[in-house]
């Protein structure tokens, strides 16, 4: 081939790799774009105050109400939940994992809970539904079929892999010369590790944490198997509640014609819980280059 | 190599033993979970799969019903997915590895693929139902659903190659540059072969992430009652998650049995897929080396 040729190939294959780079900055306005044109025609028919205001969220029904604050908390108490179990649990993991286990039990327990995060949410669902709050409903009085704490736990145990290994890479990551400046002052592997590397890979743990919860907000089967659909303005665990993400499966399964305000809605929940896992995301991101930029 | 502290006395241990203990309690408590799910989706679905279980369509009688449909729909799915997001996800992590460099469109990318991959999956069910079914006009067909997985699976597919690409020394492009050849030469002949491996496990593991994923299909509008496989792109479909999840909103109890059954076919599918990919992976390293 002549040289020119030659040139011209290269410059039409660069052109071409970029273009595919850019589509993903075009998913990102895609996404962006069609939350936005069609919550924006929601919101014509619903004031803003009313959504973030009124108690009740009822827009499958005659008299409509359209307060986003039920979905919201019933969001909140199932994340909240799996929370509870996931950050100690995956925190402690990370600890024993990266300041205790010897090697060959991290080479044969990392796989496995990567196999625990690569289970698909139905089968998460499915497990939740019906072995999980059956059993809860023997030690808890008076917790319904539907609730909230049996997929709170169920996604605690899914999210679990994600904190302890995200945890462990920010403890992997602080120098040997603390835990070694810890050891000279006489402290144990306890007192060293909770003391000195703990608090050192503070920024990375925290990144870690908020991400899971990131997570946890955006997911989406668990709870529409197992909590319910019944928007209800409660902190109790024990009853049937719904969330954002649950909604919106809901009303995608109906058929809620093009163009009606019940179609729009969940385009209108789907901005929010895009808004809300963007900023908690942009969060964790930010915490994590400033511990990396520590350690650099 | 991580210190050691000196030899502590004995009473001074009881924390570390105390934190051991705990640790493995919570490791073993998750493990153990992993363990009684599987264990309790076996013994309710192991006795309901047969050939006419995985030959038959959907039906209001949970015995005669089957995963037909879904599991095809799923391969169908899968397949259109593969199709779009492999040469469009290899292709940018080529650009931003090889090509980018340190631009500030380059770094517009990178933020703006991180955050791709933190989205939740059922706004990509969104993105797709206002965009390909909508907009474009394709309806609720395997083409719309292939496509949402696809850009669903986009950001995996590229960090994992951009990982893999990473992988290759500089020296075997330096080398390649020696002999005169250019930037997309180098690429395609040395460095692409040189990561493949890795290429393929991330392909392979993004893939099947995306095939259990359930949400964004509801979302985009795939069937729950469909009583054949799909013939074309244009075809109306349902997957095996959502099957499985039809099944599992029913109240009567055979059905439960039929979601059950449904979801060992489902993690037999992806236990084949990733085992493909580590043997990808060997196949092909045990060859280079």
């Amino acid at each position: 081939m002549r040289t020119e040729t030659r040139r011209l190939v290269e410059a039409v294959i660069e052109r071409g790799l970029f273009l595919c780079a850019a589509t993903s900055v075009l998913v990102t306005a895609g996404i962006i774009g069609v939350l936005l044109f069609e919550a924006l025609l929601f919101f014509q028919d619903v004031s803003v105050l009313d959504f973030f205001t009124d108690t009740e969220w009822t827009p499958l029904f005659a008299q409509k109400r359209f307060g986003i604050l039920p979905l919201l908390t019933g969001t909140l108490l199932v994340s909240a939940i799996a929370m509870v179990v996931a950050l100690p649990a995956g925190l402690l993991s990370a600890i024993y994992l990266s300041e205790y286990a010897p090697s060959g039990l991290r080479r044969v327990v990392k796989p496995l809970l990567e196999v625990l995060a690569g289970v698909p949410t139905v089968v998460y669902g499915y497990f939740a539904l019906l072995f999980v709050t059956p059993l809860l409903q023997d030690i808890v009085p008076g917790l319904a079929g539907y609730n909230a704490l049996s997929p709170g736990i169920v996604m605690g145990i899914m999210i679990l892999p994600l904190v302890s290994s995200l945890s462990e890479d920010a403890l992997h990551a602080v120098p040997n010369g603390l835990r070694e400046g810890a050891y000279a002052l006489g402290a144990t592997r306890m007192q060293a590790a909770l003391r000195v590397v703990v608090p050192a890979a503070f920024s990375g743990i925290s990144a870690s944490f908020i991400l899971a919860s990131s997570r946890a907000i955006g997911e989406t089967m668990i709870v529409a198997i197992a909590s319910g659909l019944e928007p209800r303005l409660t902190l109790d665990p024990r009853v049937p509640i719904e969330t954002m993400t649950a909604f919106i499966v809901q009303v995608a399964q109906g058929d809620a014609a093009t163009g009606t305000v019940e179609y729009r809605t969940i385009f209108a929940v789907g901005m929010l819980l895009f808004l809300i896992t963007f900023l908690l995301n942009m969060a964790s991101d930010w915490l994590r280059r400033r511990f990396r930029e520590q350690y650099a | 190599m991580r210190p050691r502290p000196p030899t502590t006395p004995r009473l001074r241990q009881w924390g570390d033993r105390l934190l051991q203990v705990m640790a493995l309690l919570v490791l073993a408590l998750a493990l153990a979970s992993l363990a009684t799910l599987l264990y309790d989706v076996l013994a309710d679905g192991l006795g309901r799969l047969s050939w006419q279980f995985m030959t038959s369509g959907p039906s209001s009688r949970a015995e005669r019903a089957g995963i037909y449909p879904g599991l095809f729909g799923s391969l169908w799915v899968m397949a259109v997915a593969a199709a779009i997001a492999v040469p469009l996800g290899v292709g940018s992590a080529v650009y931003l590895e090889e090509y980018g460099g340190t631009g500030r469109w380059a770094h517009l990318i990178e933020i703006n693929i991180a955050n791709l991959a933190g989205v939740p999956s059922v706004v990509y069910g969104l993105l797709g139902l206002g965009l390909f079914v909508r907009a474009l006009q394709l309806g609720s067909s395997v083409l719309a659903g292939g496509a949402t997985l696809a850009l669903l699976a986009l950001p995996v597919v590229i960090l994992s190659t951009r990982e893999a690409l990473r992988t290759v020394p500089l020296s075997i492009r330096e080398a390649s540059y020696a002999l005169g050849a250019t930037k997309w030469q180098t690429t395609w002949h040395q460095v692409l072969p040189g990561a493949l491996p890795g290429v393929l496990t991330g392909l392979i593991l993004a893939l099947s992430r995306a095939v259990g994923e359930t949400a964004p299909l509801i979302v985009v509008g795939a069937l729950t009652y469909i009583t054949f496989a799909p013939d074309g792109l244009d075809s109306p479909f349902t997957v095996l998650p959502i099957q499985i999840y039809n099944w599992v909103s029913r109240p009567e109890a055979p059905f439960a049995e039929n979601a059950a059954a449904g979801i060992i076919v489902l993690l037999l599918l992806l236990l084949t897929m990733n085992a493909t990919a580590i043997v990808v992976r060997d196949r092909l390293q045990k060859r280079r080396a």
